[in-house]
This record gives structure tokens, C-alpha cells and sequence, in this order.
């Protein structure tokens, strides 16, 4: 059987591969969220691992609601970013200044 | 019910004040004046019962608190009397002395737009000052204390249309203020070394007390008992009018002239001293603080009478003459002579509102004229003043038999006699200040009563003895100059009367040393032939006749060959000058650089316009972070992430 | 080697490698599928830990929903994948720097002593007829219902949201309205007007 320390290991360098990922493709959006996605993926995998190793069902539904925020989250984060383009022609985040104060 | 006598002493004058003062309108002037008359004569005549129960009948002292003001921390703060020995014949002095001007002043102030004010005024002051006399604890003293010179501030300014008067009301509340903070000092030491305000528990704790020390400059343990009766001793300086704190006595003058009389002679002006004699249980066991006593008494005695010879105005002669008095009662106080000090206080209080008023009659009688080089002549136009006031100088240069030739030679005596530090030198400076207080007193005489007129011929067609109520008081005030002395002398002085009032240590006790000679009042005057002081009063009158009547031009060609001499003395050896100089503009000064530099530069500038200025240029420089560009916010979300975990993994993991 | 083992190497290599071709390929449809890729096999390796309910669901929901949906963006939009490759290299070190720093953190956090992951030993084994989804439903229903509930909100107002963000009005767009439709009566739509009866004009 797989020790849960490997299952660690992996997710953490998954974590950090995401982490990259948000600072590598600071431009592109839509990229910006998938490296969200793995890094929930990561942390989804934690907790799938803990369930199983402590043999206890209560990390599996903390992974079923991080599911409905996430999809929740990803279909207003593309709703917001296909007005963002149909008002501006772009997702280039480098011209998405009006915060700026 | 002998209480009640005392609760009434106190409280008819303060009824009279407040119908005088609060209802002026309803009951007119008659009305004021009639119950401020009622409220102060009914004072006087218990005061003097009591006097006499005290005198004759071997009352008991009475020492009782009346109300609870407040109880704070285990502290309790009372309104409450002590009458004894000294308290009874002070507020005898007080009252007898109050209701004459109150007498002398229906005629003074006629004419005046302020005669209700006037009344409720000194009404209000013969409450306060009865109060201080007859406190049993320091809250109640220092409540009289200021409440005698609140209305000391308000009578110099009574005309307060007069910008000198307000000038002087104000010096005077300021240079009081600054004997105050010392005094409120010695207050607050007393409740902090004793635990108490009462006196009874005070001076019976001081024996208890005299043997510690506190460290004021550190390193330089004092003894705690002197510095708290030099504390005290600074408010005495300064309601006394000792040297440095003299300087608003003769500014006072610009008050009116029965309160010039009350207050700035017999009563107000003689709180210090009585405060000092009633604290004798404390100065008893501070060696330091007598001396300290002894030489700013004597200072004052000779130096304040060298002034009052150059003074031209009649009424700044006296209050020269007033200061200089009291730094005789000073000295008394500092020989340990305390009952030395009280009778002199007492006969002083006689002769001085004698004088007082008797330069008031003058006054009037010039209509308000007081400088005396428009005097002169007045001896035959004004019989009974000029009587009553000759009478008044004679016993205030001590001229044998009168009142104040028994207080002023027990002073000098008692001076003599002591065994303090510089008791030799103070000795022979009050012996040579008899020789300058006869000549000013008989200058002011010869000045104001004899030689020619030099007032106009207008005014001299006019000039008339004054009326019957300021006669009255003035010889009934005459006739107790003269006799009070030779009465009480032997009693007050020698034969212990005072009883526990007055404390002094043996081997302090110059008045029982000065008793072994006492043979009577009368041996004492025929012993003045034997007296240096006699000579030296002789010879000031003498002077002075030559001065002013044989020879008027000697004083001017004096005056030029002595000009430097003569202008210090003009100049009051400069005290005013000093005070207006270093610390009035030294207090601007420091105002304005507070002002400029603590309030404009600090906290407009720098404070409040600085903290908004700080705000706007940080933020004008934080502003730039905020790009608008999500991607950098959410990298400083990593980082700040990074760092948290960095932290945690530091501190947790491996217990840094 | 196990025969787990063999598959958990085998897909947690293929997971690193699938996640960093997301992070760095130019193409965001290219990272889209491969992104879907990491979701399957992260699935398998969710099927190895028994956790058969959240595994179907993550294929099911994710890439069925929700990497459709990436794509149908992507695709929709007219990307300039150039511009947006920009900086890339220059953000290169510094996002390599973080990654290897919260990657070291999180592994002395995990591994090592101080975690006591050595007291986690082998999982039990489940029977045969061990059911993973009812056990799951068994604790959402019970334990987690009010959270269950509140997750159920939220995806109405994510979709509701979403609707109402990307909803457009188009000038020429007819529409119909139900309502006005329903309420119709016979007077809005037939008028019967009077007139002369004519004779009939022949021939024309």
C-alpha cells in the first residue's frame, strides 16, 4: 500500500506547480483560473487521502462542497470574463487597470 | 450655649454681608447698611463676652467641629472652631476694629454709587477673616485665608473704573497668589506627614514628627517640621507684606481709605502673624525656620521705613509704616516672643486704623486729596483729627506709656534677649528703625498739621472737621491706643495668659527671662529713660522738626547730596522694577515662546497640520502600489502567504 | 513494487507532468486539455484511495461541466495568444523561486518528524460489499445537512449570477411574452367592422 506521505508529497508539489502557474501566466485569465482549479485539486487530494488513512467520511464531503464552490466559482469567474471581453475585446489583465486608483 | 455665641459670631456678619450684598436693591442703602451695622456690632459685642468670660470668668477652651465638609481616603475635612485665649482676643481685635470703620464708613463713602456693595464687602470680609481666627484645622484657615483675599481684591478695585485701582487689585491677588502655592504646599506636607488637617492632632503629633527628615534636593535630608513651616511662612510673607512679597500693600492704597484701615492695617495684614503665633507648636521645633523668620522680619522692619521717609502721598506713608510694623511682629515671631507678636499686633491694630481713618478724615476734608505737599496747617481747622492722629503717631513711634511703646519695646527687648542666629544684628537693626519710624510718622505730622497751607485757598475756605461718625470711631479708637497697652501688657506678656494657645520651648522662652524684670506698667515707662529706643525715637522727632518746621530746605539739599541713596529709596529699592522686568516679561516672554513655538510651531505645525501632511505624503507614495493590476494583488496574497508559512515553519518546526 | 504502487507512480507522474504543461503551454486550449487530463487521472488516484463517489463526480462534474464550459470560453473568445505570453520568461525565476520555497515548506511541514505522518498506518480494509457513496451520503444527510443545504444555494446563485452577467438584450431580437399572450382576449384580435353589403364584380 502507498504510505500517505507520498499522497503528500504529490499534492504539495502540485500546490506549488499552481503557485507557479498564477505567477507564470499573470496575463491570460483564463489560465490564471485553471491554475486555480489544480491548486483546489491539490488540496482536494489532501483531504481524500486524510478521509482514507483516518478512515473517516467527513473529509470526503468537505471535498464534495469544495467541488460546488468551485464549479460555482469557475462558471461566474467565465461569466464575468466573457463580459470583461465583450466590453473591452481583450483578457489581456495588463490593460484591466480600472482599479487602479 | 456658649456654642451658639460663637456660631452667631461668625454668622451675623455673613447675614449682614448677604442682605447687603445679594438683596441691595430691596432694602436700599439705608437698609444695607444697617444690616451689615447690626450683623458686625452684634459680632463685636458677643466677641467682646467672650472676651470677658475668657478674661474674668476661666472659661474653657472650646474645640469642636460643626460640619462635615467631605471625608476622603480616611481623611476628614470639617468645618469646625477652636476659640481660646488667642482666638478670643483676636476676634475681640477683628470686630471692635470692623465695626468702627463700619461706622467711619457711612460718612467716607456718603457720596458714593457703591455704598451697598461697599457694606456687603466689609461685612463679607469681618466673616472671613473671623473664620481664619477661629478655625480649628488648616482647610478652614486656608478657606479664610483666600476668603480674605478675595475681598481684599475686590475692595482695592472697588472703584474699578480707576485703571490703577485694577492694577493694583490684580498685583496684589498675584504676588498673594504666589504665598498661596507656598502656603497650599505646607498644607498638603501637614496632611502628609500628620495624616491630619486638625490642629489639636497636629500639634500634638509635632514633638513626634520634629525628628524626621525628607529629602527636598536629593542627598540634602531636611528636617520635614522646617520645611513645612517655611511653606506656611511664605503665605505669611505674603499676607503680611514681608520682604520680597511686600509689594502690593502700598498699591493697595488704591482702595478706599476705611479699607485701607481694616484690611491693610488691623486685620487682613496681621493673618501671617497670627497664622505664625498659632502655629508656634511647629515653628517651636524648627530652629532654621525662625532664623528665616527673624531676618526677613527685621529686613522688612528697616528697609520698608527707610522708604516710607521720601513718600509724598499720606496714605503710602502709612502703609510704608504698616510694613514695616509688621516686620516688627515678624521678628517678635522668630524670638519665639509670639505673645510679643500678638500684642503688638493688637495695639498696632489700634493706633494703625487710627491713623488710617484720621488720614481719611484728612482726605475727605481735601476732598480726596492725598499728597501731603498740598497739605500743612490743618492743626487748628481740624482739632479732633489732629489729636487722635498725634495720638496715633506717638503710640505708634512708642512713646512711653502709649500702647505702642510696651508692644514695641518687648519686641526689642525680646530681640535682645534672644539666643538665635543673628539675633545681635536684628537687635540693632529694629533699635535704629525706632530712630526712621519716628521720623517719617512726625514728618507726615509736621507735613500734614503744621506750618503753612499749601493747598489752594478754594479748598482751604472749605476745610471742616469731620462729622460726628468719623469722629466717634476715631476717639474711641484714640482712647484704646492709649490705654490698651499699660492693661494688657503685664497679663499678655508675662503672666502666661495665652496658656496652651502659644507653645514655646524653655530655653526658647525670652519673654518669662524678660518677666524677671517686670515691675508693673508703670516701672516699665519710667525704666524708658534707661532705654536706647527712647533716645532714638527722641531723636527722630527731633529730626524730623528740624527737617520740615525749622528748617523746610534741609530735606532738598539732603535729597541732592544723597541723590543715589535718595533714588533707591524713591524707587523702593527697586522691587517693582525687578518684578515688571524678570518676571513679568519674563512670564510674557515664555508665554510667547510657548505660544510661537509649543503651540503654533509644535502642535499646529507639527501636530495636527504635520499628521495630515504625513497622511497625504504617505499616501500620495502608497497610492503608486495600487496599479489596478489584479495579478499584483494577487501575488502580494502569495507572498504574504509564503511569509506566513515561513514564519509557521520557523517557530513551529523548529521552535526558533 | 505493488501493483498500486505501479499505478500511483504511474499516475502521479503523469499528473506533475499534465500539471506543468498547463502552467507553461502557449495555447490556453492546449492547457484546457491537458488541464482535463490531470483531472482523470487525479481521478484514478481517487479511485486507489476508495473514494469511487468523488471520483466519478470530479470526471463527471469537471470535465463533463466545467472544462467544457474553459473551453467553450476559450474558443468563444478571440484570444491574442501572443500578447498574452508576454513576460513569461521574466516572471519565470521568480515563480520558480516561490514554488520551490512554499514546495520545501510544505514538504518539512508534511514530511519528516514533525508532522507524525509515521502514525497514519495502512488504511482499513473495507469489506466487498462496502458502499463509498452511501457511506457519504449517509454523513452528508446527517452531520452535514445544513452545509448540503447551503451549498445548494450557492450553485443557484452562481447560476443565476452567471445568467445574469452574459445575459444581452438584442435590439432586433423579437421575444414573446407569455403572459400578455395569456391574457389575450377576443376584442385585441378581431375587429368586426360594419359595412355595405356589394354586389360581385365579375370578370376581374
Amino acid at each position: 500500500m502507498v504510505p500517505l506521505s507520498h499522497f503528500l508529497i504529490l499534492n504539495a508539489i502540485l500546490f506549488s506547480l499552481s503557485m507557479a502557474g498564477i505567477f507564470l501566466n499573470r496575463k491570460n485569465v483564463i489560465i490564471l483560473l485553471m491554475a486555480i482549479e489544480l491548486m483546489l485539486l491539490a488540496v482536494n487530494m489532501n483531504f481524500i487521502a486524510f478521509s482514507r488513512y483516518l478512515d473517516d467520511p467527513a473529509g470526503q464531503v468537505f471535498v464534495f462542497f469544495v467541488l460546488t464552490v468551485a464549479a460555482a466559482e469557475a462558471a461566474i469567474g467565465l461569466a464575468i470574463l466573457v463580459v470583461v471581453f465583450r466590453s473591452r475585446r481583450t483578457i489581456n489583465v495588463a490593460e484591466l487597470d480600472e482599479l487602479r486608483g | 450655649m456658649i456654642e451658639t455665641v460663637y456660631l452667631s459670631i461668625v454668622i451675623a456678619p455673613l447675614l449682614g454681608a448677604l442682605i447687603a450684598g445679594l438683596l441691595h436693591r430691596q432694602v436700599g442703602r439705608r437698609g444695607a447698611q444697617w444690616a451689615a451695622l447690626l450683623g458686625v456690632g452684634l459680632s463685636c459685642v458677643l466677641s467682646f463676652y467672650v472676651l470677658y468670660r475668657f478674661v474674668f470668668l476661666d472659661q474653657p477652651d472650646f474645640n469642636g467641629n460643626v460640619y462635615t465638609w467631605m471625608a476622603v481616603d480616611g481623611y476628614g475635612f470639617y468645618v469646625g472652631f477652636l476659640v481660646d485665649h488667642l482666638t478670643a482676643l483676636m476676634i475681640a481685635v477683628v470686630t471692635f476694629v470692623s465695626l468702627m470703620v463700619h461706622i467711619y464708613t457711612i460718612a467716607y463713602m456718603a457720596d458714593d454709587p457703591g455704598y451697598q456693595r461697599f457694606f456687603s464687602y466689609i461685612a463679607l470680609f469681618t466673616f472671613s477673616m473671623l473664620m481664619l481666627v477661629m478655625a480649628n484645622n488648616f482647610l478652614q484657615l486656608f478657606f479664610g485665608w483666600e476668603a480674605v483675599g478675595l475681598v481684599s481684591y475686590l475692595l482695592i478695585g472697588f472703584w474699578y473704573k480707576r485703571p490703577t485701582a485694577i492694577a493694583a487689585n490684580l498685583k496684589a491677588f498675584i504676588v498673594n497668589r504666589v504665598g498661596d502655592f507656598g502656603f497650599l504646599l505646607g498644607i498638603a506636607a501637614v496632611l502628609a506627614y500628620f495624616g491630619t488637617l486638625s490642629y489639636a492632632e497636629v500639634f500634638a503629633g509635632a514633638p513626634i514628627v520634629a525628628g524626621e527628615t525628607m529629602e527636598i534636593i536629593p542627598g540634602r535630608p531636611s528636617g520635614v517640621i522646617t520645611v513645612i513651616c517655611l511653606l506656611l511662612f511664605v503665605g505669611a510673607m505674603a499676607k503680611s507684606a514681608q520682604i520680597p512679597l511686600h509689594v502690593w500693600l502700598p498699591d493697595s492704597m488704591e482702595g478706599p481709605t476705611p479699607i485701607s484701615a481694616l484690611i491693610h492695617a488691623a486685620t487682613m495684614v496681621t493673618a501671617g502673624i497670627f497664622m505664625v503665633a498659632r502655629m508656634s507648636p511647629l515653628f517651636e521645633f524648627s530652629e532654621t525656620a525662625r532664623v528665616v523668620v527673624l531676618v526677613i522680619g527685621a529686613m522688612t522692619a528697616s528697609f520698608m521705613g527707610l522708604v516710607g521717609i521720601v513718600q509724598n502721598d499720606i496714605k503710602r506713608v502709612i502703609a510704608y509704616s504698616t510694613i514695616s510694623q509688621l516686620g516688627y511682629m515678624t521678628v517678635a515671631l522668630g524670638a519665639s516672643a509670639y505673645a510679643g507678636a500678638i500684642f503688638h499686633l493688637v495695639t498696632h491694630a489700634f493706633f494703625k486704623a487710627l491713623l488710617f481713618l484720621a488720614a481719611g478724615s484728612v482726605i475727605i476734608a481735601l476732598h480726596h486729596e492725598q499728597d501731603m505737599r498740598k497739605m500743612g496747617g490743618l492743626r487748628k481747622l481740624m482739632p479732633v483729627t489732629y489729636w487722635t492722629f498725634l495720638i496715633g503717631a506717638l503710640a505708634l513711634i512708642g512713646f512711653p506709656g502709649l500702647s505702642g511703646y510696651f508692644s514695641k519695646d518687648a519686641i526689642i527687648e525680646a530681640a535682645h534677649l534672644s539666643n538665635q542666629h543673628y539675633s545681635n544684628a536684628v537687635y540693632w537693626t529694629i533699635l535704629s528703625s525706632v530712630f526712621v519710624t519716628a521720623l517719617y510718622t512726625f514728618r507726615m505730622v509736621f507735613m500734614t498739621f503744621h506750618g503753612e497751607p499749601r493747598m489752594d485757598d478754594k479748598i482751604l475756605s472749605h476745610v471742616r472737621e469731620s462729622p460726628a461718625v468719623i469722629t466717634v470711631p476715631l476717639l474711641m479708637l484714640a482712647i484704646l491706643s492709649v490705654i490698651v497697652g499699660a492693661i494688657v501688657a503685664g497679663p499678655l506678656l508675662f503672666e502666661r495668659w495665652f496658656g496652651d494657645s502659644i507653645f514655646v520651648l524653655a530655653q526658647n522662652d525670652v519673654l518669662t527671662q524678660m518677666g524677671l524684670g517686670w515691675h508693673g506698667p508703670l516701672a516699665f515707662v519710667l525704666h524708658a529713660i534707661r532705654n536706647p529706643a527712647f533716645y532714638f525715637m527722641l531723636a527722630g522727632v527731633f529730626t524730623a522738626w528740624v527737617f520740615y518746621i525749622w528748617k523746610p530746605e534741609l530735606p532738598g539739599v539732603i535729597a541732592k547730596r544723597l541723590s543715589l541713596f535718595y533714588r533707591i529709596l524713591v524707587n523702593k529699592y527697586g522691587f517693582d522694577e525687578l518684578y515688571q522686568n524678570v518676571i513679568v516679561r519674563g512670564s510674557v516672554g515664555l508665554g510667547r515662546f510657548a505660544w510661537r513655538y509649543g503651540d503654533q510651531a509644535l502642535i499646529d505645525d507639527g501636530l495636527v497640520n504635520g499628521a495630515a501632511r504625513v497622511v497625504k505624503q504617505a499616501s500620495a507614495s502608497v497610492r503608486r502600489i495600487q496599479t489596478g493590476y489584479l495579478f499584483q494583488y494577487a501575488f502580494a496574497m502569495i507572498l504574504g502567504l509564503v511569509a506566513l508559512l515561513s514564519v509557521f515553519v520557523v517557530w513551529q518546526v523548529y521552535g526558533v | 513494487m505493488t501493483f498500486e504502487q505501479i499505478i500511483f507512480y504511474w499516475f502521479a507522474a503523469v499528473l506533475t507532468a499534465s500539471a506543468v504543461t498547463v502552467i507553461t503551454v502557449r495555447n490556453p486550449v492546449h492547457a484546457a486539455l491537458f488541464l482535463v487530463l490531470c483531472f482523470f487521472t487525479s481521478a484514478g488516484l481517487w479511485l486507489l484511495l476508495e473514494a469511487e463517489f468523488l471520483a466519478l463526480t470530479l470526471v463527471l462534474v469537471y470535465v463533463g461541466a466545467v472544462m467544457v464550459l474553459f473551453l467553450f470560453v476559450v474558443m468563444m473568445l478571440d484570444i491574442n495568444v501572443e500578447q498574452l505570453k508576454q513576460g513569461f520568461v521574466r516572471y519565470l525565476p521568480v515563480g520558480a523561486l516561490v514554488a520551490v520555497v512554499v514546495m520545501i515548506e510544505l514538504l518539512v511541514v508534511v514530511a519528516g518528524p514533525n508532522f507524525g505522518v509515521e502514525r497514519f498506518g495502512p488504511p482499513v480494509k473495507h469489506d466487498a460489499d462496502y458502499s463509498n457513496t452511501a457511506e457519504l451520503g449517509y454523513t452528508l444527510y446527517t452531520d452535514y445537512v445544513y452545509p448540503f443545504e447551503i451549498a445548494g444555494v450557492i450553485l443557484l446563485v452562481a447560476i443565476i449570477a452567471a445568467i445574469l452577467l452574459t445575459l444581452r438584450k438584442r435590439p432586433k431580437t423579437r421575444y414573446q411574452n407569455p403572459s400578455e399572450q395569456v391574457q389575450v382576449r377576443k376584442e385585441d384580435r378581431l375587429r368586426i367592422i360594419k359595412m355595405d353589403s356589394e354586389p360581385p364584380t365579375e370578370g376581374r
